[in-house]
C-alpha cells in the first residue's frame, strides 16, 4: 500500500504497562500523542506514517507530469486540482507523524536518502493521457480501500488524517474512472491507450498491497497494535473483487489469463504480480526511482532560499514589533 | 547560508458555513502568523469548509495532562442529577 513492508518494532518496555496498553487498545481507545505508548508503538508508526506522506508527496510526480499536456482546459484545472488534494494528504500525515516526535525537515532527509520509502507505485512511469485515467481508477482506488479501515486505526492523528483523506479521495478515484470512461468510448486508437495503460498498471497496482502477509510477524504485531485493520491479501482480494466489474464495464480485459470467478470464495481468482520485481523496486531500482528523488532533492534544494527568505522577514517583523512596544 | 530552523507549528481552527464555533482541524508548519492562515487557506478550505480561521501558535496552548484524567473529571461523576433525565416528569405534565 501506500505504507508497504512495514517493519514492526519489538517493545522492550514494562510489560504490565505494555499490557495496560493493550487493553486501552483492545478497548477501542484511541491513543493520543501525550500518552504513554511503546517504543516499538511510536517507531513503527514514524516508519508508516512517514512513508505513507512520502507517497502522497512523490505521488505528485507522475501526475504532474501530464499537467501542461492534459487535453483540454477543464482536465488540466481538474489534474491540478488532484495534484493538490495530493500534497494536502502529504501534509495531514506529515503532520500526523510529527506528534510522535519526529520533525518534518528529519522525514524529509531520510526520504532524500533513502533511509525512508515511498510506495512502489510511484516509480512506475506515466506514459500516455490514459496513464492518468488508470492511475485515478486504480491506484487512488486502492489507496482508498487501504485507507478507508485505516480510518479506524488506534493512533488518534493519524485516525482524523484518514479521515480528512478519505474524503477527498473519491473525487480523485471518481475523475480517473471519467477519463478511461472518454477513452473508451472514444476512437479505436483512444480505447487502445486506455488498453494499454491498464495492462501496465495492473500488476503495479496489485503490488501496492505488499505480498502476502499471512506468516508476517511484523504484520501480526501491527494488527495488534490496530496500525494495520485488514491482511494485505484481504485487501487485495477486495480490490480484485471490486474492479474486474469496472473493467468490464469499460470494455476492457484484465491482462491476466488465470482471472477467474471462484463461486467457493465469493471473489475471484487471480495471478499474483512479480514480487521480485516488486522487491527490485522497494530496493531503488524501479523504472523511475532515481527520477522520483532526483525531483524531490530538485524541489527541496531549490527551495531552501524561499524557505530562508520567509523566516528572516518572519524574524524582522516580530523584531519590529518588539521595538514598537 | 541555509537556515536550518523549521518553521513553527501552528493549529488551526476554522469555522464552518452555519455559524458553529472554530472547530480545530489539524497543524501546519509557518514562519509566522500571516502565513500560518495563507497556508491554512490552501491547506483546510479548498472546498470551501470554512469561512474564518484562527491560527494559534501550538507552543501557545495549555493541555490537561492526559495521564491524570482520572482525578480531573472525578467531581462531574456523582453529580447525575446535571442531565435532565435524572428526573422523572410524569406524562400528564407533557413536553417539558
Amino acid at each position: 500500500m501506500y505504507a508497504q513492508m512495514v517493519k514492526s518494532e519489538a517493545s522492550q518496555d514494562d510489560p504490565v504497562k505494555l499490557a495496560e496498553f493493550q487493553a486501552r487498545i483492545d478497548a477501542g481507545e484511541k491513543i493520543e500523542p501525550k500518552d504513554w505508548m511503546p517504543d516499538g508503538y511510536r517507531k513503527t508508526l514514524i516508519r508508516q506514517i512517514g512513508q505513507h506522506a512520502h507517497s502522497e508527496v512523490v505521488g505528485q510526480l507522475p501526475e504532474g507530469n501530464w499537467v501542461t499536456r492534459a487535453p483540454t482546459l477543464e482536465r488540466k484545472a481538474i489534474l491540478l486540482a488532484k495534484v493538490q488534494d495530493e500534497a494536502g494528504h502529504g501534509l495531514y500525515l506529515y503532520c500526523a507523524a510529527e506528534t510522535l516526535g519526529v520533525s518534518r525537515d528529519e522525514m524529509t532527509e531520510m526520504l532524500l536518502d533513502g533511509r525512508m520509502k515511498y510506495s512502489s507505485i510511484f516509480a512506475y512511469p506515466t506514459l500516455t493521457w490514459a496513464d492518468m485515467g488508470a492511475v485515478g481508477w486504480l491506484v487512488d482506488g486502492a489507496a482508498i480501500m487501504n485507507q478507508v479501515p485505516l480510518q479506524r486505526t488506534s493512533f488518534g492523528p493519524y485516525a482524523r488524517a484518514m479521515i480528512r483523506v478519505c474524503k477527498e479521495e473519491s473525487f480523485h478515484q471518481r475523475q480517473g474512472f471519467d477519463i478511461m470512461m472518454k477513452m473508451c468510448n472514444g476512437t479505436d486508437a483512444q480505447k487502445n491507450m486506455a488498453q494499454d495503460a491498464l495492462n501496465r498498471l495492473w500488476y503495479p497496482s496489485l503490488m501496492m498491497f505488499g505480498p502476502s502477509d499471512k506468516e508476517s510477524v511484523h504484520s501480526t504485531q501491527s494488527m495488534a497494535w490496530k496500525i494495520k485493520i485488514s491482511t494485505n491479501d484481504e485487501l487485495r482480494q477486495k480490490f480484485v473483487d471490486q474492479t474486474v466489474p469496472q473493467a468490464e464495464y469499460l470494455g476492457l480485459s484484465i491482462p491476466d489469463e488465470h482471472l477467474k470467478w471462484n463461486d467457493e470464495k465469493g471473489g475471484y481468482d487471480y495471478s499474483e504480480p512479480d514480487w521480485d520485481e516488486f522487491f527490485d523496486v522497494l530496493k531503488g531500482n524501479g523504472p523511475c526511482s532515481v527520477d522520483r528523488i532526483a525531483a524531490r532533492q530538485k524541489a527541496w534544494d531549490d527551495g531552501a532560499w524561499v524557505r530562508d527568505a520567509m523566516t528572516a522577514h518572519a524574524d524582522k517583523k516580530a523584531a519590529a514589533q518588539v521595538a514598537a512596544e | 547560508m541555509t537556515d536550518k530552523r523549521e518553521w513553527p507549528l501552528w493549529e488551526i481552527f476554522i469555522r464552518g458555513q452555519h455559524g458553529a464555533s472554530h472547530r480545530h482541524v489539524g497543524s501546519l508548519h509557518a514562519p509566522d502568523a500571516e502565513m500560518a492562515i495563507k497556508h491554512a487557506r490552501d491547506v483546510y478550505t479548498r472546498r470551501r469548509e470554512g469561512i474564518s480561521i484562527w491560527a494559534v501558535p501550538a507552543n501557545s496552548i495549555a493541555a490537561s495532562n492526559p495521564s491524570k484524567k482520572g482525578p480531573l473529571y472525578d467531581p462531574a461523576e456523582d453529580k447525575v442529577y446535571r442531565h435532565p433525565t435524572f428526573f422523572n416528569i410524569p406524562k400528564e405534565v407533557g413536553p417539558m
